[in-house]
């Protein structure tokens, strides 16, 4: 067993400010969260988490104890819903053996039932049996955590609602005082944080998840209420639940903090090189394709792609309208094998229907696929897809993934398809700010023999054409077709 | 307290009163229970009076949470009625000792 660290011993990468005296945090082991509250929830008081139905808020109580179980800091299970072998199922699907916590005594799981129509109410009473009850699981493994999920249940089984809400008053200043570590679940009211405004109680934090449905796709919210004596973030944070359970995508955009290199990187064209000064894009930048149907975006991309797997370095593509199977032959039929690459492990190719989950899910998918595979240039093919959330969401997606990538210093090449005759107004303004280099992709007119055009609309602080090279499809690439000289760099800076 | 030794008779009623140490409600709850079984039950009743302080280990078993807590062991099915007792009609028709049934089943 690990010693627990404690907040002074394990430097976050938020630190708090000088004015207020760090405040002892637990941490949660949930991805991002403790990033975004800089350390995890607060020590020896009670959070309160609540939400709607399928929030996740049960979810979320059972990481927090589980990651404090593995580390040291015994934890109680305080259910009022589900059973024991309900718990055990639900989290055994995410890998975790409960049992065997239980069995080492560093998990207890306390099933509380209070059934209405088993109890007759006649004259005065408390809930010292609740405390007694909770007493003896803290006591017998030592617990440093506890949940109360849901705790409210109490009120569908006991009827005296003035002696329930002293009780409760009295149990959080009792579990404060003993110094544990509580997460208290409640359910989202009409009109209230809970229905029975356990948000008057529990006031040191809180944390409502919204779980949403627009278009028939699922998005989760996680918004940090109030965190008394701590700094936090008050954006609603995307998270999802997959797999290896909640994950929370913290938003670090708004910091600007990114460094800048002067490195450049080249977009596996010679003369696509050629129109950026003949050294292509800068390492860390985002690049844009935009163009209607068959203007070769995902041929450009593609070709960028090959460059940096020619070079040695690691790449993935997020491929949203083909299989990695179509995806590959397609790219042999103009020039490239992207299958050996994919062999040797340099490229992966993630492909996955944009409908099929949220927003949210795909951000939060690419951030564990990058940080697992840790590439130097990533493909994202077409943005467009994306464009069924509304325009907002998409923005602050596109945001957070360009965030994201600028962070770790990895080149973004996207593509977005413009639907009708390709005009460059009809791009999202929102999302053209973020994109450093920005190119056009147009067919060319009828009776042209079918050659494309491209234009670099801008490139930030690097010196680019501004003239419009056609270029035809063959089967070994892009080729340019019109004279070189009206291509040569001009200086020029984005905006 | 009434104590009637050794195996419950057939039509003998199981009581469990919960309480959390010796305060003055507990105290009332037994001293009301007692009174409303000796009118009712004479002589085909026991009480057993369990203690969480001493023993917080026994409230999982009958799911405590509040105190004072009786539960109806036997007769089946299991009842609780939780308070003080104060008011002996609900306590009778908490215990079904109140028309409706007559509480005479065999186990």
């Amino acid at each position: 067993m690990l010693p627990m660290p404690t907040s002074t011993s394990r430097p976050r990468r938020a630190a708090p400010s000088p004015a207020v005296p760090p405040l002892g945090k637990a941490s949660t082991g949930i991805d991002g969260f403790d990033q975004i509250t800089g350390g995890g929830l607060p020590r020896g008081r009670p959070t309160l988490v609540c939400g709607g139905p399928g929030c996740g808020k049960t979810l979320f109580g059972l990481e927090f104890l589980i990651h404090g179980a593995e580390r040291g800091e015994p934890g109680v299970f305080v259910t009022f819903e589900e059973t024991e072998q309900d718990l055990t199922q639900n989290v055994a699907s995410l890998g975790h053996n409960l049992p065997q916590l239980v069995r080492q005594n560093r998990l207890a799981i306390e099933y509380i039932r209070v059934e209405r129509s088993e109890i007759e109410e006649t004259g005065e009473y408390d809930l010292e049996g609740l405390f007694i009850r909770l007493d003896h699981a803290l006591r017998s493994i030592k617990a440093k955590r506890i949940v109360l999920d849901t705790i409210e249940s109490l009120f569908a089984g006991l009827s005296n609602t003035g002696v329930l809400r002293a009780e409760l008053r009295r149990l959080f200043a009792w579990l404060k005082e003993r110094r544990i570590t509580a997460v208290i679940t409640g359910e989202r009211g009409s009109d209230t944080l809970t229905r029975q405004g356990l948000e008057e109680y529990v006031s040191d934090c809180v944390i409502f998840l919204d779980h949403r449905i627009n278009d028939e796709v699922s998005t989760r919210r996680l918004r940090i209420v109030k965190y008394r004596g701590s700094s936090h973030g008050t954006n609603e944070y995307p998270f999802m639940i997959d797999r290896r359970g909640i994950a929370v995508l913290p938003v670090t955009s708004l910091q600007l903090i990114h460094e800048a290199t002067s490195e450049r990187i080249p977009t596996g064209l010679r003369w696509l090189d050629a129109m950026f000064g003949g050294e292509g894009y800068f390492r860390g930048s985002s690049v844009l394709f935009s163009g209607a149907a068959g203007t070769a975006k995902t041929t450009l991309a593609a070709y960028f792609l090959d460059a940096a797997c020619r070079r040695g370095e690691r790449a993935i593509c997020f491929q949203f309208e083909e299989s990695p199977a179509q995806y590959s032959r397609n790219m042999r039929s103009v020039g490239l094998d992207l299958g050996r690459w994919v062999k040797n492990r340099r490229l992966q190719i993630h492909a996955a229907r944009p409908t099929l989950y949220g927003l949210e899910y795909h951000l939060a998918t690419m951030h564990r696929e990058v940080d697992d595979f840790q590439p130097s240039v990533v493909v994202v093919d077409p943005l467009s897809s994306f464009m069924g959330g509304s325009f907002q969401e998409i923005n602050s997606m596109v945001m957070r993934l360009i965030d994201l990538l600028k962070s770790r210093g990895i080149t973004g090449v996207f593509t977005h398809l413009i639907p009708g005759s390709g005009s460059a107004q009809e791009v999202e303004v929102g999302v053209s700010s973020l994109i450093d280099t920005w190119i056009l992709l147009r067919n060319a007119p009828p009776g042209e023999d079918g050659g494309r055009h491209l234009s670099i609309l801008k490139s930030r602080g690097m010196a680019h054409s501004d003239a419009r090279r056609s270029f035809v499809l063959t089967g070994d690439g892009p080729r340019a077709t019109n004279d070189p000289d009206d291509a040569r760099p001009r200086r020029g800076g984005g905006r | 307290m009434s104590k009637k030794p050794a195996r419950a008779r057939r039509d003998e009623w199981i009581l469990r009163l919960y309480v959390a140490g010796r305060s003055a409600r507990s105290a009332a709850a037994l001293r009301n229970l007692e009174a409303i079984c000796e009118e009712h039950l004479a002589g085909r009743y026991r009480i057993e009076v369990i203690d969480l302080v001493k023993h917080p280990q026994l409230a999982r078993g009958d799911q405590i949470v509040a105190v004072p807590t009786l539960v109806r062991h036997l007769p089946p099915p299991m009842k609780k009625i939780i308070g003080d007792l104060s008011n002996e009609e609900s306590v009778l028709v908490g215990l079904d000792l109140r028309p409706r049934r007559k509480a005479a089943r065999t186990v």
